[in-house]
């Protein structure tokens, strides 16, 4: 019943004529139709996703949903969205993460509410574009105008450094798009086409790949963000409401990782084979130096903003573990566990580190603080919470048994087929994960109550509840039974393994 | 199979069930209603895994090793749940149920005034009698996982699993900030032995291809002659390798140094988790993975070197702290943490059955005198001091004769169950020729009269001379309720028994069957049995060796110091001034961690995050390009407004001018 609809446009553009109209509806009658209207908006987006994973043919590494339209023909810029194995659950982290957004901002945004509920469904319908969209110029559309959604959200909802926060936010990550634009500016020229899948099958010689490459490596990075250009992500954080960080940190820290995915590893797969002592190097100072980092915040938002870089760190390990694999045992076999531990740890990190913000949002929105001094004993006044925030930490430890372990148990393995230096940097995080969580933990839940605020904190309502124990079983279901992640995924990552394996330089300029 | 299969399942989910109840819907079930049903549910899964015990090791009717459902599949690497119900599972099945029904029933008496703990008004002290019971039974869902595994992956995730509730427990109490230190610190040193066993894993994952167990044991040989270069140009053994890295995970989760600095101050728990968690069941996890691997560590005898040393170690150096120790706890602790070291010593000699075998002689007499301990705390109004102790024997004739019995089974008494597992490791190492084991065989005797010195002191201390308590107290000590009794009399009869009735199989028969594999050439235990000749002989030879000498050495040496009035703490202070300073400071282990390791961290920490980020490059490289683009559009400083509109507007005027010079040009 599904086959004839156009899905995938669907579920970009439902929610965002949807959140026009919550904007036309406005916040008037303290904007409850506002709100009302933004959830059955993401309610329905969400439904709509769903036939993309049950109509999805898992032994297919080709695009799916496919749909093409011509949009500029002198360009030959079509209006063309597909969906494989790595983009379609992120699809459905997108389209679940916002409805949860909505409720959690059901009525702790006293302020435009209207508006705040029409940015973050106008960003669904964007940030799927960008997982949807075959063309260049599409996708660079969406990726752009993504940002300002976002830009807005933190404007408007931050906190009271949020001009500085927002202008680095964008400088940052416009900064880098620039130069991405470029590339695929470069690469219509090569192919005469705007078509992603294109630009998979141009032979490129090598130096241009290292231009194209590092041109993408500059939007993808900050997007990640990998050291050194992530110090936009912890103000970006502390600032963000609630919503706001649930979304960069679920969502939008993806679009780079998909990014090397898409672009970078089958464009230019001599360039990432050339660099990626590069990629590996910089993930490792993701896991370790920012692990570090992490353990000394003192705000609680910043310490989850670094930890996030420190878990993207394994996402980009995965990707670019293959060639180090094949120097070492001669073979790709261990290539794919690698890559698809990345695509797991990007799902993963979703629900954890948006599970994460949440409980930091639930005690903001009590005490209006993020500093972890300012907590303590906060168990006495909210077992509830209590337990599901020690649930998510411990996920964010990455304990077995939650999301948190699936992607860098695979990554690790993969990395010690690589080189035993590799994975034994990256298995420090089993250590430093541990430490910045659960001492967070330890002091803001646990000990006596020392601040007479905390002593009067009210436990979870029934909404918040709903939130995270949705989040809770999606984290314990992704971590006891990720089989059928893997599943979705695999022919497509199969496939890119096989793809990138294979040199795209010309033989003539051999 | 197929009904031991069954019964596995059963096995696993019924304290699982148990954990959900208790744990989700404790308000409204209520206290009893917790402890029944979390009880039962362990009941159920000891009888079933007696039922499964029969089957498997006396009926003989065979090895289950069936997959229960594909955790995920990538590159058509299977990683599974299932189980491996063996000889040695059986074993540790029943072991495990048996203790943690025990610790059920006694948790009735010993949490039953559980409110007292919480401060006024604590939401969270509210259920906490239910949440206990809820994590004992978790725990022993996690640990059932952990022994019943096939393969590796799931080996790690019953590891983990039980260091989750390991870390809930020690924090159990969580006002108090011992507690909750504890705890961290517990969590994180174990972390630091997962790393290690992570690493092994995959190890063993690149080696063998697959992390079943039936699938690497079989081939293991094959790749005996593998090399792995750690470091560019020196090739190490691939097993030892494996075999080291999967010993860090032992040694975090076992106890043993450089990692055993969490088990002390895990006493920090409520009594009956000591008991089951930190002394009877979690911290031998270490000790069965390794004889579960004895296929792999047969291979190297570097890693079993490696093994015998730090075991001996741990066994003999362990023991020593405990004489110094006055909280009754912390000598019950420390004496865990050399009988674990007993055990590792006996794994590195490739006395792999030894250790097994003392691991479950350990679980029930140190699980009996955990209980026995706690129940003279609840005696003592929760006062764990030994100074303020004495004569308890008259107020608590169960406590006291079942404590005797545990004691004079840990200092290894010809008969009780102690004496058979203790000797036989003993006397396997004296047969050992792996290097390191001559100073293996003098640790562990010398361990022996020191083991007899610190359980006699304790037992003096406790139950004899002089009622020291204050007046209040002493007003009020009593036999505590059968809760707490039942099951000091019931773990007292294995601790006499248990020994006698398995010696001739376990260490010295075929018991394990395939599950256990010794090479030829490292088989000690078949040496030492040609000279045993059942229990009665065993025994009657105990009398002769120097090891019973040495333990009643240690007695008498305690007598007499009691006698006299005297304590070995008090004397070793006043005699040897500068042997109390490194024993009371534990060998400074605990400051030198916490200087080099934790505020080292958090130095670094801050280090890399100010200098690094803070100021090279948000200093320097963002916000000084920001300046120095500052500066240079001072001259353009007509076109800013500083509206951020209007830079946004700027942009895409630029792209569209970027476009339009496509199509036009």
């Amino acid at each position: 019943m599904f086959a004839d609809l156009p899905l995938l446009s669907l579920v970009i553009w439902v929610p965002i004529v949807g959140g026009l109209l919550v904007l036309l509806v406005g916040s008037g009658s303290s904007g409850q139709n506002a709100r009302v209207l933004s959830l059955l908006t993401a309610l329905l987006t969400f439904a709509l996703s769903l036939p993309l994973y049950s109509g999805f043919d898992n032994a297919s590494a080709q695009m799916q949903f496919v749909e093409l339209v011509p949009w500029i023909a002198s360009f030959n810029v079509n209006y063309h969205l597909g969906v494989d194995g790595i983009s379609m659950p992120l699809i459905l982290l997108t389209s679940f993460t916002t409805v949860l957004v909505v409720i959690a901002g059901w009525d702790v945004i006293k302020f435009k509410p209207a508006q705040y509920m029409a940015a973050f469904l106008i960003m669904e319908g964007l940030m799927v574009g960008v997982f949807a969209a075959l063309d260049a110029m599409l996708f660079y559309v969406f990726w752009e105008a993504m940002l300002i959604p976002m830009f807005i959200v933190i404007g408007v909802w931050g906190g009271d450094n949020r001009v500085y926060a927002t202008l680095k936010f964008f400088l940052y990550t416009f900064l880098g798009s620039v130069f991405m634009l470029v590339a695929l500016i470069y690469l219509y020229f090569q192919a005469n086409s705007f078509s992603i899948l294109d630009y998979h099958l141009l032979p490129l010689g090598l130096n241009v790949q290292i231009w194209i490459f590092l041109a993408f490596l500059l939007a993808f990075a900050v997007k990640v963000p990998m050291w050194p250009v992530h110090t936009w992500l912890p103000d970006a954080h502390v600032q963000a409401p609630t919503g706001g960080s649930v979304i960069l940190a679920a969502i939008m820290l993806k679009l780079g990782a998909y990014g090397f995915l898409r672009f970078s590893l089958p464009i230019t797969p001599d360039a990432s084979h050339n660099l990626d002592w590069l990629m590996i190097g910089l993930s490792l100072i993701a896991v370790a130096y920012i692990g570090f980092v992490a353990l000394v915040q003192q705000d609680m938002k910043k310490l989850i903003a670094y930890s996030s870089i420190s878990h993207m760190g394994f996402v980009t390990l995965g990707l670019f573990i293959p060639w180090t694999i094949a120097e070492s045992s001669g073979s790709f076999a261990g290539a794919t566990m690698g890559m698809e531990g990345g695509v797991v740890q990007m799902i993963s990190h979703g629900f954890v580190s948006g599970a994460m913000f949440l409980c930091v949002g639930v005690m903001y929105d009590r005490m209006h603080s993020r500093q972890i001094a300012d907590y303590g004993g906060v168990v006495h006044v909210m077992p509830r919470f209590a337990a599901f925030m020690v649930l998510f930490a411990m996920a964010n430890a990455g304990l077995p048994g939650t999301a948190g372990f699936v992607g860098e148990f695979m990554v690790i393995l993969s990395a010690f087929k690589a080189n035993f230096w590799i994975a034994f940097v990256a298995a420090t995080t089993l250590i430093l994960g541990a430490g910045y969580t659960l001492w967070m933990v330890k002091r803001v839940l646990f000990g006596e109550i020392t601040n007479d605020k905390v002593a009067t904190l009210q436990d979870i309502n029934g909404r918040e509840f709903l939130i995270l124990s949705t989040l809770a079983l999606a984290v314990l279901f992704f971590g006891l039974y990720p089989a059928p992640l893997l599943e979705v995924m695999d022919a497509t990552v199969r496939h890119l393994v096989e793809h990138i394996a294979v040199s795209k330089v010309p033989l003539d300029a051999m | 199979m197929e009904s031991i299969y069954n019964l596995g399942l059963l096995i696993v989910l019924a304290p699982l069930a148990g954990a959900i109840v208790a744990g989700l819907f404790g308000g409204t079930i209520g206290r009893k209603g917790a402890h029944s049903v979390t009880t039962l549910g362990v009941a159920i899964s000891f009888v079933l895994s007696a039922v499964v015990f029969k089957q498997v090791v006396i009926d003989k009717v065979g090895i289950l090793n069936q997959t229960v459902y594909t955790w995920l599949v990538s590159e058509g690497i299977r990683f599974e749940v299932g189980f491996l119900i063996d000889q040695l599972t059986a074993m540790m099945m029943v072991v495990v149920t048996f203790v943690s029904l025990m610790v059920h029933i006694y948790t009735i008496g010993y949490m039953s005034h559980d409110e007292e703990n919480w401060p006024a008004g604590s939401r969270a002290g509210t259920n906490s009698y239910q949440r206990f019971f809820s994590y004992i039974s978790l725990f022993t869902f996690s640990m059932l996982v952990l022994v019943m595994a096939n393969n590796f992956m799931q080996l790690f995730f019953g590891w983990e699993a039980v260091g989750l509730v390991s870390y809930l427990l020690i924090g159990f109490w969580s006002t108090r900030e011992s507690a909750v230190y504890a705890n961290l610190k517990a969590f994180l040193v174990n972390r630091v032995g997962d790393f290690g066993f992570l690493l092994g894993i995959g190890a063993v994952l690149m080696t063998f291809n697959s992390l079943d167990y039936s699938a690497v044991f079989s081939t293991a040989e094959l790749h005996k002659n593998l090399t792995f270069s750690i470091f560019p140009g020196s090739e190490w053994n691939m097993m030892t390798v494996i075999g080291i890295l999967l010993f860090i995970g032992a040694m975090g989760k076992s106890a043993q140094v450089p990692l055993h600095v969490w088990l002390p101050d895990s006493m920090e728990g409520p009594t009956p988790i000591s008991a089951l968690i930190h002394a009877a069941t979690m911290v031998t996890a270490g000790i069965f993975m390794v004889a579960r691997m004895s296929p792999l560590y047969e291979l190297s005898e570097t890693a079993l070197s490696f093994i015998l040393i730090i075991g001996a170690i741990t066994a003999l150096f362990m023991g020593l702290l405990g004489l110094i120790q006055n909280d009754i706890k912390r000598v019950v602790a420390y004496s865990t943490l050399s009988q674990l070291g007993y055990m590792t010593v006996a794994l590195g000699a490739s006395a792999y059955a030894a250790g097994v075998f003392h691991l479950m002689t350990h679980a029930f007499f140190k699980a009996l005198l955990f209980l026995g301990a706690g129940s003279v705390i609840i005696a003592m109004h929760h006062d764990q001091d030994m100074r303020n102790m004495g004569g308890l024997r008259k107020y608590m004739p169960i406590t006291w004769i079942t404590s005797l019995i545990g004691s004079l089974a840990l200092i290894g008494t010809p008969f009780f169950a102690g004496f058979y597992s203790k000797d036989s490791i003993i006397m396997a190492v004296g047969e050992s020729s792996i290097p390191g084991s001559g100073f293996a065989f003098a640790a562990v005797l010398a361990g022996v009269f020191i083991t007899a010195l610190y359980s006699f002191r304790m037992y003096f201390m406790v139950f004899h001379g002089k009622e020291r308590m204050d007046h209040h107290t002493r007003e009020h000590l009593h036999e505590t309720p059968w809760v707490v009794t039942l099951p000091l009399v019931l773990l007292a009869i294995p601790s006499v028994v248990i020994g006698a009735i398995f010696v001739m199989d376990m260490p010295f028969g075929n018991f394990f069957g395939e599950a256990i594999y010794v090479a030829a050439e490292h088989d000690v235990l078949a040496t030492v049995g040609e000279s045993i000749h059942g229990w009665w002989g065993m025994a009657l030879h105990g009398f002769l060796t120097p090891a019973f000498w040495l333990a009643a050495g240690g007695v008498f040496t305690a007598w007499m110091l009691h006698r006299k009035g005297l304590d070995i703490a008090v004397v070793m202070k006043e005699r040897f001034g500068f042997v109390y300073k490194i024993l009371d400071n534990k060998y400074w282990a605990d400051e030198i961690y916490a200087k080099l390791f934790a505020a080292g961290g958090r130095g670094l920490g801050n280090g890399l995050w100010k200098v690094g980020d803070v100021a090279l490059i948000d200093g320097l490289m963002v916000n000084g390009s920001a300046r120095v683009v500052g500066v240079l559009s001072g001259i353009t400083r007509r076109l800013q407004t500083g509206y951020l509109y209007h830079y946004a507007f700027a942009m895409i005027v630029g792209l569209l001018a970027l476009f339009s010079l496509f199509i036009f040009r």
